[in-house]
């Protein structure tokens, strides 16, 4: 039994009793459950724990960048309890034996639970459907080509037809690849003042307007992964009003950064979609708060350092889960653009909802995935302390608010006080 | 004056007259009989271009030659992967052999930055993706500096390919340092997004381009620089958007024709100015000469 005292849940200060994977007792618990290991919660809020449904893990073949446990140290450091790994690993995860061998592996691990995603298309290739149903019985949460958009209209209407069947959810990487004309960064004047190949809004909203018109059509649900232009949010919200079942997600660096940060040539800045202009900024900041946007994901891609000399030639992505509920909460709630109740929904029971995992709660017979943060020590972002190898991010050096300092998986102590436990 | 020169953008205009005018002393030399010195003796430039080049590769060798400078002109082909870390590979190498100054091109935006910022020595940008080409846009300062005698107040519309061009880009940053009024005018898919922040006014017919212009700059329609198609035809491009005698006469009296080269015969120049005296393409090619020379002096004595 482990008692954490004097947290501060939602601004009411709470005990909380957490025995096996549950919420045993919760309240103000006085001298009771004397026998319990104790965390003094003082000063700290305590919340669910985060679910990111959009990370890249890196194994099975791509080790050098990540693996699932340094990935997973990575997650619990960051206050996540849970996080869904996209496919394009390598070998892609487009079959059961891949999905098998990520789960086995992060058992072994035993620190964060991983889902894993699977493909959308064999190889994701864009051409054959994977075997959804038994995908799914092996433990595949979710189907995405993330990495690579689903080109062939027609290859997405039979996936999302299919997937019906199995009430799988396809996560949608929307990028009309002709559009994006081999850019390496939003088109708009920090591009064309640099001389980089510029990547238009219109190339992720020719793709979003198609799922949600093949949802429509098939009336079948479809969620839009990391979207980043005021064009994305405007379709989406319209197709929500006419009762179309769309979700998406956004990332922490569409609303706390823009293409600016990309004029010294940062490498780190390099993402895919890219970072747009504080125009689109606002937008996402608008979406978040009006419900549109229904989780906030990291899209964790961790490099090395090798493959981010220079920024034309860069890889994309960012490391995200070490820095997300600090830029979240530096840039939505300390900002005062939403509250704190309304980002533990975006970052825990929203997604966990999408891809129908479960998730922590604070209350009496809840899962224990906690997470205990200070909202009120300012710190400065390090990447060279970062659990994951990537060390990739243009935040190092940024100032913010919301460190974490104990995460809680079903119901352990999985990281404490800058040590993996 | 400055270590590397990798750009137009930050070079103040005292700094740009000080090399045109020591551009002026190199063009005399390269006229007169005595066109050989050894000012730049004992030196060693690196001329390392990952992109093809005739004009200014040779330039810039005919300039350490005609200042005593040996050149080490190496032969590098593209490379599609880990571009970033053979090239830092490369020009370290070359620092290490004991080479005073590096001139690069390349097909990759940032990549003469890149050098420089992992070497010692001076790293001068022979052109780098479409970001910039400082020595062109000085060349082009000279041409105009030459034939008028100033630069303040005076009027250059660049016509062409503006999109892909880093040589309206380093121009546009120059002659507005100079003092100069600079027009855009292409059709709309050669104008890069964010254009109207940029150092340059955007006309709108090709009318526009040439009423009140002292300089009209045509740009090389950069075949290898598209994906796709951005104009239907040449025979379409220079119908609406070539240069041409009808159009000149809308210019100022006398107003000059550039073009950074190498043109495309009939398309970007019609016939009938490509060898008019209003035409100063050659005349460019040797200055480019000048002001390299200009610029590997200051620069390579700036290093003693």
């Amino acid at each position: 039994m482990i008692k954490i005292t004097g947290a501060d849940v939602f601004g009411k200060k709470t005990d909380v009793l957490v025995d096996g994977d549950r919420i045993k007792d919760i309240g103000d618990l006085g001298g009771k459950y004397a026998d319990a290991e104790v965390v003094d919660a003082d000063g700290l809020a305590l919340l669910p724990a985060f679910v990111d449904m959009h990370v890249h893990l890196r194994e099975p073949g791509q080790e050098y960048k990540e693996d699932i446990e340094s990935g997973s140290r990575a997650a619990v450091a960051g206050g996540f309890s849970a996080v869904c790994c996209m496919p394009n690993t390598k070998p892609v995860t487009d079959n059961k034996y891949i999905v098998k061998y990520v789960k086995t592996r992060a058992e072994e691990v035993g620190l964060a639970k991983v889902y894993p995603i699977a493909a959308v298309t064999v190889g994701q290739e864009g051409k054959t459907i994977t075997e959804m149903g038994k995908l799914k019985e092996a433990g595949a949460v979710a189907f995405s080509d993330d990495g690579r958009p689903v080109e062939n209209a027609q290859t997405m209407r039979v996936a999302m037809e299919y997937a019906k069947q199995f009430d799988a959810l396809i996560i949608s990487h929307c990028e009309d690849i002709s559009l994006a004309a081999g850019g390496v960064m939003n088109e708009g004047y920090t591009a064309s003042e640099a001389g980089y190949r510029g990547i238009t809004r219109a190339g992720e909203e020719v793709m979003v307007a198609r799922e949600i018109v093949l949802a429509d059509a098939l009336d079948t649900k479809v969620h839009i992964a990391h979207i980043s232009t005021k064009g994305s949010v405007r379709l989406i919200a319209d197709a929500k009003r006419a009762g179309i079942k769309v979700s998406c997600e956004t990332c922490p660096h569409y609303f706390a950064a823009t293409d600016e940060l990309c004029a010294g040539g940062d490498p780190n800045a390099k993402m895919n979609p890219p970072l747009r202009e504080e125009e689109d900024r606002k937008a996402i900041v608008e979406a978040i708060k009006d419900g549109t946007v229904d989780a906030i994901a990291t899209d964790h891609a961790p490099h090395a350092a090798h493959e981010k000399l220079s920024f034309a030639d860069a890889a994309n992505g960012i490391c995200g889960l070490e820095t997300s509920f600090a830029l979240a909460y530096t840039y939505l709630v300390r900002s005062g653009e939403i509250t704190l109740e309304r980002l533990s929904e975006l970052m825990t029971a929203g997604p966990a909802a999408l891809v129908g995992i479960p998730c922590g709660k604070i209350e009496k017979g809840g899962l224990a995935d906690l997470v205990l943060a200070d909202l009120n020590e300012k710190y400065t972002i390090d990447p060279d302390k970062f659990f994951s190898k990537g060390r990739n991010t243009p935040f190092g050096g940024r100032e913010v608010y919301g460190k974490v300092r104990m995460t809680m998986v079903n119901g352990k102590i999985k990281y404490k006080d800058g040590k993996i436990c | 004056m400055f270590k590397d020169f990798l750009q137009m953008k930050g070079v103040t205009k005292r700094q740009l007259e000080t090399l045109l005018s020591s551009a002026e002393e190199m063009k005399r030399r390269i006229k007169s009989k005595d066109k050989f010195s050894d000012e730049l003796k004992g030196k060693i430039v690196a001329t390392l271009f990952y992109e093809n080049s005739t004009r200014t590769r040779t330039s810039f060798e005919d300039a350490c030659k005609y200042l005593g400078a040996a050149v080490a002109s190496l032969d590098v082909a593209t490379s599609s992967v880990q571009k970033g870390e053979s090239l830092v590979d490369t020009a370290k190498t070359i620092e290490a052999m004991g080479t005073d100054a590096i001139v690069i091109r390349h097909s990759v935006s940032g990549a003469p930055k890149l050098v420089a910022d992992s070497v010692d020595i001076p790293v001068i940008n022979a052109g780098d993706g479409l970001h910039a080409h400082p020595t062109q846009a000085l060349l082009d300062l000279f041409t105009v500096r030459e034939h008028f005698g100033k630069v303040e107040g005076l009027t250059v519309a660049i016509i062409g390919d503006i999109k892909h061009s880093r040589v309206a880009r380093s121009n546009m940053e120059s002659l507005t340092t100079m003092g100069a009024t600079v027009k855009v005018f292409a059709p709309p898919t050669m104008l890069p997004m964010g254009i109207e922040r940029m150092k340059c006014v955007v006309c709108r017919t090709i009318e526009e381009a040439f009423v009140g212009t002292d300089a009209v700059m045509g740009l090389r329609i950069q075949l290898e620089r598209q994906q796709t198609g951005l104009f239907p035809s040449y025979g379409e491009y220079s119908r609406f958007f070539g240069i041409n005698a009808e159009r000149m006469k809308l210019a100022n009296k006398s107003a000059i024709i550039m073009h950074p080269g190498p043109v495309n015969r009939g398309v970007e120049l019609a016939y009938d100015v490509l060898d008019a005296d209003c035409c100063r393409k050659d005349e460019q090619v040797a200055n480019g000469v000048a002001v390299r020379m200009a610029l590997l002096k200051a620069i390579l004595e700036e290093k003693k």
